[in-house]
């Protein structure tokens, strides 16, 4: 059953299962461990970046093609059901609309970059992605009658997921199950759902095929596979995919701006989470979305206090300042590429199969 | 790149590379297609400086990100950090010498800027040697983890810069006689961007003097077109490698001192932002390709301010329009170069 659900791509190291293990309980028992509309409100962004990275490690990881321009699709998802919820009102079928029109949208631009672009080398598409994505954010934030410009778009969402409802919430354990509590759940089991299917998708004979690209595309080629069919294939998944994290950001903030979804921070942010978590396996977008978003919403804290225990060191006290965790995280993003180029989940498999 | 004729018979078979003059006609033509446009000629012209100091500034950034792709297939994402390391070297030095920027007389102010142009130069290099040696140099030949690298590269010298500067916007005035403008008939031109032009012209002459008439020039340009075969010739292409990217970490250290007095502030961002102005300008002008980075710098910088006088919204995507434009002509840009 388990063998079934996870497409026979088990963790393969054990401490890696614990700690898969630990984040899922985690983030399925967030509302009642941590109280506090922070926590909720971090577990709830983990959820969506582990659909947004994974989406991202589908192109980057499995098929070996660097793209600057996934929060575009992001953005899109996002800004999709922003839109709808907007003019057609709080209900199912706005939201239904603007997801459905924003995969419209997502496939047809997916489809043009890479059958126009996916032909060159890797560095001009990492550049032509990196051009288009700039003009898309310019393009949003110009269009404000449509997009709320660089305010962006305050929504309000169906009444099952507001926190007004119901009105006289049922108290579970000392929580009481309002909208937010809902929504958290819906969106948590939508991510399940997505990651699984994603991770059905890179065990799939199609995701080998991707996979023989990124190793030798020539030999693929030669081995019959139209490569440029199967890249594309994997840039329309992964923009897909990420169109809808974009739509479950857009659902729980009830909020879409061009700094939450469509700016280049995120990214980087991306690029950090996939590189740290592990390129080229799905559990990476888990651990590395974990990592990094317990990171910026945490990291922070506890480099004050170290900032305090160093204020009389010059340099080193700069160093630890609270706004300089990027720093470290950049650090641990190029050892990454260096050290360990499949990541945590990478290192963590390797050592399982060196002493068994 | 010509390569230069040559008088003994036994090699006149060699055919020469004919001149391609078609994408230089594209800025004069561009520029008088501007005239009618525009509307009054003071305005072109002002229009017109604006657009040449930019893009001039642009060359100089980004003449050295093109040499390092043609060279090695090496695309630096990194390459802003050298841009902004220039542009806060150039606070912090004017910010030594008040008493000579806030003087009237010209020579004192170039006294306070020739150093701190100097001194942007040189830590640039220095700065971009260390790049070379840390970032770049573990993973040549990998395409993929070099874009990350490099990409990884920026994302930790922003916070080292912000480390030493402090994360937030510092103004950087210009000397005290480069304000103002110059009136030449009716129209004003900001003198700034005049020294920006000739101080770009400049750059231009000596690298173009450099590559075409020297011997490193001429083992650059080889290796640019071909560089398995100057290697089986005997020549170490890494150590060329490597100096070309000081080189060129330096020229964007100056270019990063220019672009902070053009704009008159430095942020630590200042350089992330241009990047994809500088990829515009390199794929424009065929990667690798020192003139058509030139060609495309200009271009990008004269389309840029002509469409924000007449249509300031399509100028937001007017570079990208440019780059599309181009690459339906010449999908290898202006001046495609050896086997690429």
């Amino acid at each position: 059953m388990l063998h079934r659900l996870l497409s026979g791509d088990l963790p393969r190291s054990r401490v890696l299962a614990v700690l898969l293990i630990l984040i899922v309980a985690g983030l399925f028992l967030v509302p009642f461990i941590f109280p506090g509309a922070k926590a909720l409100d971090v577990a709830a962004k983990i959820c969506i970046f582990i659909v947004l990275v994974a989406s991202f490690d589908l192109l980057l990881g499995y098929t070996g093609i660097v793209s600057f321009a996934h929060t575009m699709f992001f953005g899109i998802g996002a800004y999709g059901v922003a839109i709808a919820l907007t003019r057609l009102g709080p209900t199912w079928t706005a939201v239904a609309a603007g997801a459905g029109l924003a995969l419209l949208v997502s496939l047809a631009l997916s489809l043009v970059i890479g059958l126009f672009s996916l032909r060159v080398k890797a560095m001009f598409y990492a550049m032509i992605t990196l051009a288009v994505a700039t003009a898309f954010q310019t393009l949003a934030s110009q269009l404000s009658d449509f997009t709320g410009g660089e305010d962006g778009l305050s929504i309000r969402v169906p009444e099952l997921l507001t926190s007004a409802f119901p009105e006289v919430p049922r108290l579970f354990l000392g929580v009481a199950l309002n909208g937010k509590i809902i929504s958290y759940y819906l969106l948590a089991a939508t991510t399940v759902v997505l990651f699984l299917v994603m991770l059905r998708i890179v065990n799939s004979p199609f995701g080998r095929v991707l996979q023989a690209i990124r190793e030798n595309e020539f030999r693929a080629e030669a081995l019959g596979y139209k490569t440029v069919i199967y890249r594309t294939a994997s840039n329309v998944l992964s923009a897909l995919f990420a169109t809808l994290a974009g739509v479950l950001l857009a659902l729980w903030l009830h909020y879409n701006g061009p700094d939450t979804s469509l700016s280049f921070e995120i990214m980087i942010d991306l690029l950090l989470m996939v590189v740290i978590g592990g390129m080229g396996t799905m559990y990476g977008s888990v651990v590395g979305a974990t990592i990094f978003l317990l990171a910026q919403n945490y990291l922070q804290d506890l480099m004050k206090v170290a900032s305090r225990g160093l204020s009389g060191v010059p340099v080193l006290r700069d160093l630890v300042h609270p706004d300089r965790w990027l720093l470290w995280l950049g650090v641990l993003f190029i050892l990454s590429v260096y050290r360990f180029p499949a990541g945590i989940v990478g290192k963590l498999r390797m050592k399982a199969v060196v002493k068994p | 790149m010509n390569s230069t004729a040559t008088s003994a018979p036994a090699l006149e078979a060699i055919p020469k590379v004919k001149l391609d003059l078609l994408p230089m006609l594209l800025l004069p033509a561009l520029a008088l297609l501007a005239i009618p446009l525009t509307g009054s000629f003071s305005t072109w012209v002002t229009l017109t400086f604006a657009g040449l100091a930019m893009g001039m500034i642009i060359f100089i950034i980004a003449s050295g990100l093109t040499l390092v792709f043609g060279l090695m297939d090496v695309l630096n994402f990194g390459h802003g950090v050298f841009i902004t390391v220039g542009a806060f070297l150039a606070v912090t030095m004017l910010g030594l010498m008040p008493a000579w920027t806030e003087s009237e007389h010209l020579w004192r102010n170039l006294a306070a800027l020739v150093p701190a142009l100097l001194v942007a130069m040189v830590v640039a290099g220095l700065v971009g040697l260390v790049f070379e040696r840390v970032i770049i140099r573990p993973v040549y030949g990998q395409p993929l983890k070099q874009i990350l690298i490099t990409m990884g590269g920026m994302i930790v010298g922003e916070e080292l810069i912000k480390v030493i500067w402090g994360p937030q916007a510092v103004p950087l005035p210009l000397p005290a006689a480069f304000r103002g403008s110059l009136l030449m008939g009716d129209a004003a031109v900001e003198k700034y961007r005049i020294i920006a032009v000739v101080l770009g012209l400049a750059v231009f002459a000596v690298l173009y003097w450099v590559l075409s008439r020297t011997k490193i020039g001429l083992l650059i340009r080889a290796g640019v077109h071909d560089r398995e075969m100057v290697e089986s010739l005997g020549y170490r292409i890494r150590r060329l490698f490597v100096g070309v990217f000081v080189a060129g970490s330096a020229l964007a250290g100056l270019g990063g001192v220019m672009w902070g007095l053009y704009q008159q502030s430095v942020t630590p961002q200042i350089g992330g932002q241009v990047n994809v102005l500088l990829f515009i300008v390199i794929i424009i002008g065929g990667m690798g390709s020192i003139g058509g980075c030139f060609v495309g710098a200009l271009l990008v910088g004269l389309v840029a301010n002509y469409a924000g006088f007449m249509a300031p919204k399509v100028a937001l995507f007017s570079n990208i329009l440019l780059m599309v434009l181009v690459l339906l002509w010449r999908p290898q840009g202006l001046f495609p170069v050896g086997k690429r």
